[in-house]
């Protein structure tokens, strides 16, 4: 607790907030695309949807713990974040490699080439985001 | 590219009514940027931009909604109306984003949202006009 409050940045004002932005429009997306998929026509890529709707959830839980700003908030960031660029990096190199393992596009298919690599770049912006508000910039 | 049939004559959300939203949105999308380049907060211009454009785009539902009272049908209903919804939300979004956020910031948000909009129009039409196959 040594650093003072006005120093440290908060994640959820300045350029965080058009991160949380950009989080909340993937949140709709992917959800409301997730939910019909699974809903509709499961059976056709069990695996695809499932993935969508998890990729859909952490994108949810990205924005809450960066609009949330606290110390467990940030915490949740870091964890979301890290695990889409972890699954955003295996999931473009498995789809890749083996096309039938996902059937039909999802959110993390090709490095996320269907939504402008912003799959990619997002959780990226996310970790640098939570370092530089980390402490106090000199 | 095999010409395909003439299912988007019948698209509601096709030609001028799809070209005003695209064009206020792309319009005001450069204005933010440019204020955000230039360390502005949004200004009156965003958002009387960001009223129009919903005004434009809850014209654009309007007819979708009476074309399928008319009896029409999108190609894919649940993603259509998904992308409906979405759309008639977004400019309203990047409204309350940017009065929370009267920093430069807050005209980069109004700038994304309204790169995001055109997307979303050109996914509805696509919603519309999906062919058996």
């Amino acid at each position: 607790m040594v650093e003072t409050g006005s120093a440290r940045q908060r994640t959820n004002s300045g350029p965080g907030r058009l991160l949380i932005a950009v989080y909340l429009l993937f949140a709709i997306a992917a959800t409301s695309r997730a939910g019909l998929q699974l809903a509709t026509k499961f059976d056709e890529a069990p695996v695809a949807y499932l993935l969508s709707g998890v990729a859909a959830l952490i994108y949810i839980v990205a924005a809450v713990g960066l609009a949330r700003a606290g110390h467990t908030g940030r915490r949740v960031a870091l964890a979301c974040c890290s695990v889409e660029l972890v699954g955003v990096v295996a999931v473009g190199i498995l789809s890749l490699v083996d096309k039938d393992l996902f059937p039909d596009e999802t959110v993390w298919s090709q490095f996320g080439s269907g939504y402008g690599y912003i799959p990619l770049v997002l959780p990226v912006l996310g970790l640098i985001w939570l370092w530089r508000t980390r402490r106090a910039p000199a | 590219m095999v010409p395909v049939t003439s299912v988007g004559a019948d698209s509601p959300v096709d030609g001028i009514v799809a070209t005003v939203p695209i064009v206020l949105s792309l319009l005001v999308a450069v204005w933010a940027l440019v204020a955000a380049v230039r360390h502005r907060p949004p200004d009156r211009v965003q958002f009387v931009g960001l009223a129009v454009l919903e005004v434009a785009l809850l014209v654009l539902s309007v007819l979708a909604l009476v074309a399928v009272g008319g009896g029409d049908r999108p190609g894919e209903p649940g993603a259509f109306f998904g992308y409906l919804v979405t759309l008639v939300c977004l400019p309203p979004l990047a409204w309350v984003l940017a009065r929370m956020e009267p920093t430069r910031w807050g005209s980069a948000i109004v700038c994304a949202v309204c790169l995001v909009t055109p997307v979303v129009v050109v996914r509805l039409q696509q919603t519309w006009e999906v062919l058996g196959g």
